[in-house]
């Protein structure tokens, strides 16, 4: 369980602000008219379904979006095409695992615009070294990034993300794909460098496994649903707007869970016909 | 022994092949994994055009052949990035052979050339002037000096090119002075290699030497390494076996590829067999799909 409430966080200071935010790709909008104020020290969970703009949403703070109307603010200050004042992780399915590089290597990679010289800098190398060792991958410093685990790898490129000391880390489904303990010692890392007065924003799949761990959960769907803690914001008609499927929630043990409607299908589906789509992903 | 070193232009053709072949060893390390492998072949047939054209408009062969293959490699890269539906392999195969037909075209148009075309395309090591070599020279330390102040740039660009601006990584400003590197290793590749036979010069030293390590930066210093010596091994044993010397350089580098695939086959099954994790190229258990945007 993570600490019920984020590291103090501060009102007054927001780290991310996006007012009234039209932005996507190619002319084509995928998040329409979005405010949404983050504090600095929150730790936020951003859920939907796939092809809801969560992504996106991370990109539009990274300032890697066609923006169509409104601005994106980072710490107060317009987010432009420049340089991000974030750390960001994306997605472990889009990187090139056959890719000659060493974690180390990775890990260095979070100050490649630093200097001219071939070789990173003494005190980036040296900050590398605590960051590996703080996330327990030191010792596999010399690996390759295929050779590693899920968690690993993870761990790799966060590595990179925090090389720079980020005040502000963006994470795109830091849990996807790797087994329950991992997951765990994930958002109990995250969970610490918030406690550390890092903002973090993570999108997510898993509602219970992640989701509602978290101290506040944005639901996206071409636009901001809701937001707020899991349990105001675990409701049948909020979920319903934003994944389009029924699903049931129920308190146990003091937890906000939700569960699917299961399908039915094949032979065993009978006469109950499947209702809708599932609109989150296995 | 020594017996060609008593001829100047064959001295001259060695230091040729082994700095080419060092030289196309470095910037083919980005091209390959790139998976551009195939803008080397491209980018020479395009330049040939340019060759072509510089000689009907009587300008300097190195300047015109330089511009138009710059030129080439960044509409390449534009056509490519503008629109995302024409892959890579494509744009250069429109662009390359569009350029390449027009060289085609201009000397069958002025029969009278005097000039021979040949040594372009196949490569006429033996016929490297001073000039060629200090060409050579100037191109590969302005490479060398653009490649190590890049370096760790160049390297989160081609890893990464959708996270590396987020990083302060320039990847527009990388790109553009990476087709500049290009075109300038290609021209003075050309009349030692030939149009034909440089794709092999770029693509098999890093090949070879991906097989032997996992690490970034030891890839490019092997893959320099095996480029040099394929270069001054090919050159300086076609004195004997009386062999074109860009043909016998590809021979010798193919057959350094092969000796590294049973390398890495034989030293994958001992570790295997020994229980280690991942020997270079350990194969993807699973393949990932690309999916950045949602």
């Amino acid at each position: 369980m993570l600490h019920p409430v984020p590291h103090e966080i501060e009102e007054a200071r927001p780290a991310v602000e996006l007012r009234g935010l039209t932005c996507g790709y190619d002319g084509v909008p995928a998040l329409s008219d979005v405010n949404l104020t983050i504090a600095a020290g929150d730790f936020v969970g951003l859920v939907g379904p796939s092809g809801a703009g969560k992504t996106t949403l991370l990109r539009a703070i990274l300032g890697a979006v066609e923006v169509y109307r409104g601005q994106a603010y980072v710490e107060g200050r317009p987010v432009s095409g420049g340089r991000a004042r974030a750390g960001y992780v994306p997605q472990l399915e889009t990187i090139d695992w056959t890719f000659p590089v060493t974690v180390e290597q990775v890990v260095l990679m979070g100050r490649a615009a630093d200097g001219w010289l071939p070789w990173s800098p003494r005190a980036a190398r040296e900050r590398a070294q605590a960051i590996m060792e703080r996330l327990g991958i030191a010792h596999l410093a010399r690996r390759h990034i295929r050779a590693l685990s899920g968690g690993q790898q993870q761990r790799a490129f966060l590595g990179r993300a925090l090389v720079s000391n980020p005040r502000l880390l963006l994470l795109d489904e830091p849990t996807a794909g790797v087994d329950i303990k991992t997951r765990d010692d994930i958002l109990h890392l995250l969970d610490e460098l918030n406690h550390e007065g890092v903002t973090v924003i993570m999108t997510t799949h898993e509602l219970n496994a992640v989701a509602a761990h978290l101290p506040w959960v944005v639901c996206v769907n071409q636009e901001i649903i809701a937001e707020g803690p899991p349990s105001d914001v675990y409701k049948p008609a909020i979920l319903k707007r934003t994944y389009g499927a029924d699903m049931a929630v129920f308190e146990y043990e003091g937890m906000t869970l939700v569960a699917e409607t299961p399908h039915r299908l094949g032979r065993a589906a009978g006469p109950h016909k499947a209702r809708g789509r599932n609109g989150g992903q296995a | 022994m020594f017996e060609p070193l008593q001829y100047e232009f064959f001295q001259r053709g060695l230091i040729a092949a082994t700095m080419v072949g060092g030289l196309c060893g470095l910037i083919g390390v980005y091209v390959v994994l790139r998976k551009m492998s195939y803008i080397g072949h491209g980018l020479s047939h395009a330049i040939f055009g340019g060759a072509v054209v510089s000689y009907v408009l009587s300008i300097n062969f190195y300047l015109g052949a330089s511009a138009w293959g710059f030129l080439t490699a960044l509409l390449i890269n534009a056509t490519t990035r503008r629109r995302k539906f024409i892959a890579a392999d494509a744009a250069i195969g429109i662009i390359t052979t569009a350029s390449f037909a027009l060289g085609v075209a201009l000397i069958s148009r002025y029969r009278t050339f005097t000039r021979s075309f040949d040594a372009a395309l196949f490569g006429n090591i033996l016929g490297v002037t001073q000039n060629d070599l200090y060409a050579l020279y100037a191109v590969s330390a302005v490479v060398l000096v653009l490649v190590l102040a890049l370096y760790r740039r160049l390297l989160f660009t081609t890893f990464d090119p959708e996270v590396a601006p987020f990083y302060g990584v320039r990847t527009e400003w990388i790109d553009t002075l990476f087709s500049l590197i290009l075109a300038g290793t290609i021209v003075v590749s050309m009349q030692v290699m030939g149009v034909t036979l440089i794709a092999a010069s770029l693509v098999i030293p890093p090949v070879t030497a991906r097989l032997l390590t996992n690490s970034f930066s030891r890839l490019m210093a092997l893959s320099v390494i095996i480029g040099a010596l394929c270069g001054f091994v090919g050159m300086y044993a076609s004195f004997y076996v009386d062999v074109s010397s860009g043909a016998n350089i590809v021979l010798v580098a193919a057959a350094a590829f092969m000796l590294a695939m049973l390398y890495s086959a034989v030293s994958r099954r001992l570790a295997t067999a020994r229980g280690l994790a991942a020997p270079p190229l350990a194969p993807s258990p699973a393949a990932r799909e690309h999916a950045l945007f949602e």
